[in-house]
């Protein structure tokens, strides 16, 4: 009764929750309502992460003519309020339903055994593992080998730097790339490593006056390339590597092509990116289509999943350090060199 | 027995009513000044609190804020403002899970010891910064808040994987605790969810809250210290003592506030364990005027701002953003603390009068009588 009702205020159109449920049918026509995405705290507006997810979503939202929800959570929330907004997005008949995210796992896992019919997908987290559930993960720490090399190379002082969001696992396995690739160019090359904050509450990835201290203190230290893996924070470490004219390393979108770094971005080396927005595309595609993506689905460099972008002409004309991260891209992808993610 | 007061209830009821009210106009002004609707958000969540899974939701959620906001009010109660209770919470929570996972005795002692774990974590937490209050004169407002940054660095190197931790995706938790520490709730039904068994906890704490405050020795000497230190201490009470057994009670009670989830549902500490329950409770104890009824009303109203204003961001055929429960909730804050100071010189100014009236008309009294003796 009150599954009906709720569902009734959520779709507001009637549908009761037995017959929500969207998804392809069997002659592969999409019925769903469109896609439904849930970020984490500090989501959308991250200029990064998020933001990515966010622009697969609008690219499949258009090209697909389907419609799309995109929520945010509430604080002090857990993952009983997880569970509640991906079914609220279930009922109301979204198909494929994406939490950004590894915090999204265990809800992800629950919901889906409820909505068997229903696609689910979740960034960052492999754990999951379901027949309605695409697992969308990415060797992060392939991309960021490939900035250790860049960095490496164009480093004047033999000495660079990584700048962490939040000290948590999954931004270990970019410190991990981007020291072992530094390390394959100059093995005596000193690296300075520092993470912003202990949890993503505290704003780590979404505080740029923390990644603007934390890089100009790294600048002072004698760093002259810094890698940021740090979401919003990132801006502020652009920006001071922009004022010391040192480079910078973007993550996860062409941070060169963005139009709130414009002003910086001839300090920008490149970036180390992670095609989040692909997936949800992909993902999208895959259920419109009616063969829904399942399993683990890891973007890596060879998939194109994960890459480093050259779009600034200045990286572009010191021809050796292209070189030299064209080599590592081939190693990688030829299984020459496996990159740690510790 | 005391009588009845009227004019004492009316003045109690009148602050958080006047608060309410206001914050809800305020809001109303937000709305109407972003061009929306000003009503229709209030008839959209209070639709939702009907729905019984949106009810077990507020309900879980309000037991825990509860607890946070039961430890903020001891310390008021003793004039101490205890901003660590984030800290001392999450701290708790992260011992207790790890106690969890790493014993497995028959659930009888398994929950009473992890009860004590985090009681004792959330008291030795909370005890740092009385006993630097009453050897050193530090201020519990900047020892309990650096505390806070300190638990979360600890909770950081805890659960590193070579420590405590137990990396599950790209996630770090502590691990599953045994099944025996699982704190059975009431379920109903899958479509509705789970009434965390530790809500009840939040009630005993309440009436014992209430107990100790009103019916025993310590209680007075706890309230008399918060009214006046140097007349409690003439009065024979050893305030260095009252201060930092405040301190411990808060910090106890703080620990127990993440345990409903812990035990009830997360079963692990990990990085999508809720943060902030304390800040909540500075806000929910204000509300609530330190009293175990009013904090009750208080959590629960949160509670219900919290999980019914979700459905906004849904709703059809105008979606609302969810965050006017976040701007509701801060004008609540500030509505409170304006009226209950408005209300207290309100009632101050007409116990003046009345005081004054009284003793005019005994004035009068004794000159009417002067002049029938004459």
């Amino acid at each position: 009764m009150t599954v009906a009702v709720l569902a009734l205020a959520a779709a507001g159109c009637g549908k009761s929750s037995s017959d929500s449920s969207g998804g392809s049918s069997e002659s592969g026509k999409y019925s769903g309502k469109g896609i439904g995405l849930a970020y984490d705290i500090g989501g959308k507006g991250d200029q990064s992460f998020n933001d990515a997810a966010f622009a697969g979503f609008q690219k499949a939202e258009k090209e697909f003519k389907i419609g799309g929800r995109d929520v945010e959570p509430s604080d002090n929330e857990s993952t009983a309020d997880k569970v509640e907004r991906l079914e609220q997005l279930a009922k109301a008949g979204y198909n494929p339903i994406i939490g950004v995210g590894f915090v999204y796992a265990p809800a992800v896992k629950e919901v889906a055994a409820k909505y068997p019919k229903v696609t689910f997908g979740i960034i960052d987290d492999s754990t999951v593992r379901a027949k309605n559930v695409a697992d969308l993960v990415f060797h992060e720490e392939q991309a960021s080998y490939l900035a250790g090399v860049a960095a490496a190379k164009a480093t004047k002082k033999n000495h660079i730097g990584f700048i962490g969001g939040v000290d948590i696992p999954l931004i270990h396995k970019f410190e991990a790339g981007y020291v072992q690739g530094a390390k394959s160019v100059n093995p005596k090359i000193k690296v300075e490593s520092q993470y912003l904050t202990q949890t993503a509450q505290e704003g780590g990835f979404s505080s740029p006056d923390k990644g603007e201290n934390a890089a100009t203190g790294q600048i002072d230290a004698g760093a002259d390339v810094i890698y940021h893996a740090a979401g919003l924070s990132g801006q502020g470490v652009i920006k001071a590597a922009a004022a010391h004219r040192v480079w910078a390393i973007g993550v996860d979108s062409d941070q060169y092509k963005q139009s709130a770094l414009a002003a910086y971005k001839q300090y920008i080396l490149g970036s180390a990116l992670k095609n989040v927005g692909g997936a949800v595309y992909e993902l999208t595609k895959s259920v419109v289509e009616g063969k829904p993506l399942s399993g683990e689905v890891r973007g890596d460099l060879k998939s194109g999943g994960v890459g480093f972008a050259d779009s600034n002409p200045r990286y572009q004309a010191m021809k050796d350090v292209v070189a030299a991260v064209d080599k590592a891209r081939q190693d990688i992808v030829e299984g020459k060199v496996t990159v740690r993610t510790q | 027995m005391k009588k009845f007061d009227r004019e004492r209830v009316l003045l109690a009821v009148a602050g958080p009513v006047i608060a309410l009210v206001s914050a809800i106009l305020l809001t109303s002004v937000v709305l109407i000044a972003s061009g929306k609707n000003p009503f229709e958000p209030y008839r959209l969540m209070l639709q939702q609190a009907a729905y019984s899974d949106v009810q077990v939701l507020i309900i879980n959620q309000a037991s825990m804020y509860y607890l946070a906001a039961l430890a903020v009010a001891i310390g008021f109660r003793m004039n101490l403002f205890n901003i660590g209770v984030d800290g001392q919470y999450r701290l708790a929570a992260m011992m207790t899970a790890v106690a969890g996972a790493n014993l497995a005795l028959p659930g009888f002692l398994q929950i009473p010891v992890l009860l004590i774990v985090a009681i004792g974590t959330g008291a030795v937490w909370a005890g740092i910064a009385g006993v630097l209050k009453v050897t050193r004169g530090v201020s519990e407002v900047v020892a309990t808040i650096m505390l806070n940054a300190i638990a979360t660095s600890l909770i950081g190197y805890l659960t590193l994987s070579d420590v405590w931790g137990v990396q599950v995706g790209n996630n770090m938790t502590t691990g599953i605790m045994h099944k025996s520490g699982w704190f059975p709730g009431i379920d109903l039904g899958p479509d509705v969810g789970e009434i965390y068994g530790l809500v009840f906890l939040a009630v005993l704490m309440g009436v014992a809250y209430w107990i100790v405050l009103n019916r025993t020795r310590f209680g007075f000497d706890l309230r008399a210290t918060g009214a006046s230190e140097t007349a409690a201490a003439a009065s024979g009470v050893d305030a260095k003592r009252m201060i930092l057994t405040a301190m411990l009670i808060s910090g106890g009670v703080a620990g127990l506030s993440g345990l409903p989830l812990l035990l009830g549902d997360a079963h692990t500490y990990s990085l999508s364990f809720p943060t902030g329950l304390g800040f909540t409770g500075i806000t929910i104890a204000l509300l609530g005027r330190n009293s175990p009824v009013g904090i009750a009303f208080a959590a629960l109203l949160i509670a219900f701002l919290d999980k019914a204003s979700p459905a906004l961001d849904y709703a059809t055929p105008v979606a609302y953003e969810k965050e006017i429960a976040t701007i509701m909730q801060g004008l609540i804050v500030f509505a409170v603390v304006v009226s209950y100071e408005a209300v207290r010189q309100w009632g101050l100014r007409r116990q003046q009068k009345r005081v004054g009236a009284e003793l005019a008309a005994e004035l009068a009294h004794h000159a009417s009588q002067k002049e029938v003796a004459a």
